[in-house]
């Protein structure tokens, strides 16, 4: 059947799509554009200009902030991944889960609360403790909101696959652990991996939560770009988004590598 | 002999890391949120526990110098403003969401991979980048200013940055992605063979595709409406960039009451109005839901 023919086809749909794409990706490439201008004001262009990406690479603000962004998402990456992999064994593989709804809500929790609400559970906790140490604050509260994230890949991962292997290692003497080391876990590897890259991203990417807390001396990326938001448009601004940019598109594309290769 | 997690005793311990984390950083505060709201604000800041209704009070009235109550509002202008333009981006996102996920369904397969991952990189590159991106577009001298200059059609424009029109344009950008993925996985699982049988008994492309397409999708529509519209509800980032911090969503509002406006027991209690929110329209759509699903069966 060819195209003009084909009933389920559309007349408009095709150049209303491509419209659609061009809208998504134009601010994107705006912002990449204009981090190659010369000119100090980005409107004007003012010749092509590597410039700012030095500036920007020797800006001691800027790594200290991807520092601390690394290092508290480093943390709450692993932590929430192991933990969330844990919750979606028994969620899903377990006999006899007592308030099974109950405990998938809970563990979705933070995914039902506007994220600001949870950025304010977190720090009216933290005040009552008394906790003031930022980076504490920081990994306690991404752990947190990184869970579901790792947990649903991982659930969907263990759903879509039957517990027959498991039990064949069972039967054939494996340990639990064994079992779960040598058949489990790399079976549902790719999951964990997925999971881990989406919570990776999640906290990279956390402005609300990491912005309320944000006293202690722990400035996250994301916070620290508004900082320069607030102070105006500026190329080298536009020079560290693109840099962000290239290391999501770089993270995206391998977690949907890896996705696809099941 | 089972392994150990499925073991009923493995089961606690498995699931007690996720849900001791859950219990102590997000259930007991949200209690303690609830305290807030009803304290008393602190000299200094902060809070004390000394019962009030004053915060709720509060958003809507204003206390005057002796004590009377005089209707303010402020603080409703932003509750209704954040309703409204939740509404209207979750709908922009549903009319725009639809042609481009039922095109991206007819596509063969490599592409079809190819376009899903383009519609959902964006959500992977950092949101603030996106939100102020925009910034370039619309602002003064941006380049909605300059293209119409350009092709003659102005000599100097307004700003289109700081209000309604700006965040809209922020939260539809946003939470697009989040839209069309649910509806290209509904129309991924329409059978095809409705659509020709539509067309068999003389239904015309756009009978089928009211009668046909668009009901057999809505469960995709539902779920897409529920992932933008929620968002939408606490957002932060686009009113504080696109909105000029003047034009508030109760997401920034909440945000200043914590922070520079220090009024702890105020922020609560629009934190406590915000999630009510939230949790009606979760309530609203899901018991539709349910209700739909009890008509086909008795149907």
């Amino acid at each position: 059947m060819t195209a003009k023919t084909d009933v389920r086809r559309y007349p408009g749909f095709g150049l209303f799509s491509l419209l659609f794409f061009v809208y998504l990706y134009l601010p994107i490439s705006v912002v990449v554009f204009y981090s190659f201008n010369a000119n100090r004001i980005v409107a004007n262009w003012g010749g092509f200009s590597l410039h700012w990406y030095t500036a920007a690479l020797s800006n001691a603000a800027l790594v200290n902030a991807v520092n601390t962004s690394l290092f508290v998402a480093t943390i709450a990456t692993v932590v929430s991944t192991i933990v969330a992999m844990m919750a979606a064994l028994v969620l899903v593989r377990g006999k006899q889960v007592r308030y099974r709804r109950v405990s998938e809500t809970v563990v979705n929790l933070p995914l039902l609360l506007p994220e600001i609400v949870v950025a304010v559970a977190v720090l009216i906790l933290f005040s009552e403790l008394g906790i003031s140490n930022g980076l504490l604050k920081l990994t306690i509260a991404h752990t947190t909101f990184c869970i579901p994230f790792a947990f649903l890949p991982i659930r969907a991962r263990l759903q879509g696959m039957d517990s027959d292997l498991e039990d064949a290692a069972r039967d054939l003497y494996a340990s639990s652990w064994t079992a779960f080391r040598r058949v489990t876990f790399p079976l549902i590897l790719p999951g964990v991996f997925s999971g881990a890259m989406l919570a990776f991203v999640i906290s990279m990417d956390d402005f609300i939560t990491s912005n309320l807390l944000n006293s202690g001396g722990a400035t996250t990326l994301p916070v620290y770009i508004f900082s320069l938001i607030k102070q105006g448009v500026s190329p080298q601004l536009n020079a560290i988004s693109t840099l962000i940019m290239i290391a999501s598109v770089v993270l995206a594309t391998a977690a949907f590598l890896v996705q696809r290769k099941k | 002999m089972t392994p150990r997690w499925k073991n009923p005793g493995w089961n606690v311990w498995g699931l007690l890391p996720t849900h001791l984390i859950m219990l102590c950083t997000l259930i007991i505060p949200i209690g303690i949120i609830i305290l807030v709201s009803f304290s008393t604000r602190g000299p200094y800041g902060g809070f004390d526990y000394v019962f009030t209704t004053a915060p709720y009070k509060q958003i809507l009235f204003n206390e005057g110098w002796t004590g009377e109550l005089e209707f303010n509002p402020q603080y409703l202008i932003v509750v209704g403003r954040t309703l409204i333009l939740s509404t209207v981006t979750t709908l922009i996102c549903l009319l725009l969401s639809f042609p481009v996920a039922y095109f991206i369904s007819l596509q063969k397969a490599t592409l079809k991979v190819m376009l899903i991952y383009l519609v959902t990189l964006p959500f992977w590159v950092s949101m603030i980048v996106r939100v102020y991106s925009w910034i370039i577009i619309l602002g003064n001298d941006g380049v909605i200013e300059k293209t119409l200059r350009f092709l003659g059609l102005i000599d100097d424009m307004d700003s289109l940055l700081h209000g309604d029109f700006a965040m809209l344009v922020g939260l539809v950008y946003s939470y697009i992605p989040l839209m069309i993925l649910p509806i290209f996985a509904s129309i991924e699982k329409l059978d095809g063979a409705l659509v020709e049988a539509s067309h068999d008994l003389y239904g015309s492309r756009w009978t089928t595709l009211r009668r046909v397409i668009v009901p057999l999708s809505q469960p995709g529509m539902l779920a897409g409406s529920i992932l933008v519209f929620v968002p939408c509800l606490g957002a932060v980032l686009e009113p504080m960039i696109l909105g000029g911090g003047k034009t508030m969503m109760m997401g920034n509002l909440i945000q200043l009451q914590f922070g520079p406006a220090r009024n702890w027991p105020l922020g609560a209690a629009i934190s406590i109005v915000l999630m009510s929110a939230v949790l009606i329209f979760l309530l609203w759509r899901g018991l539709r839901a349910v209700r739909k699903e009890s008509r086909e069966l008795l149907a």
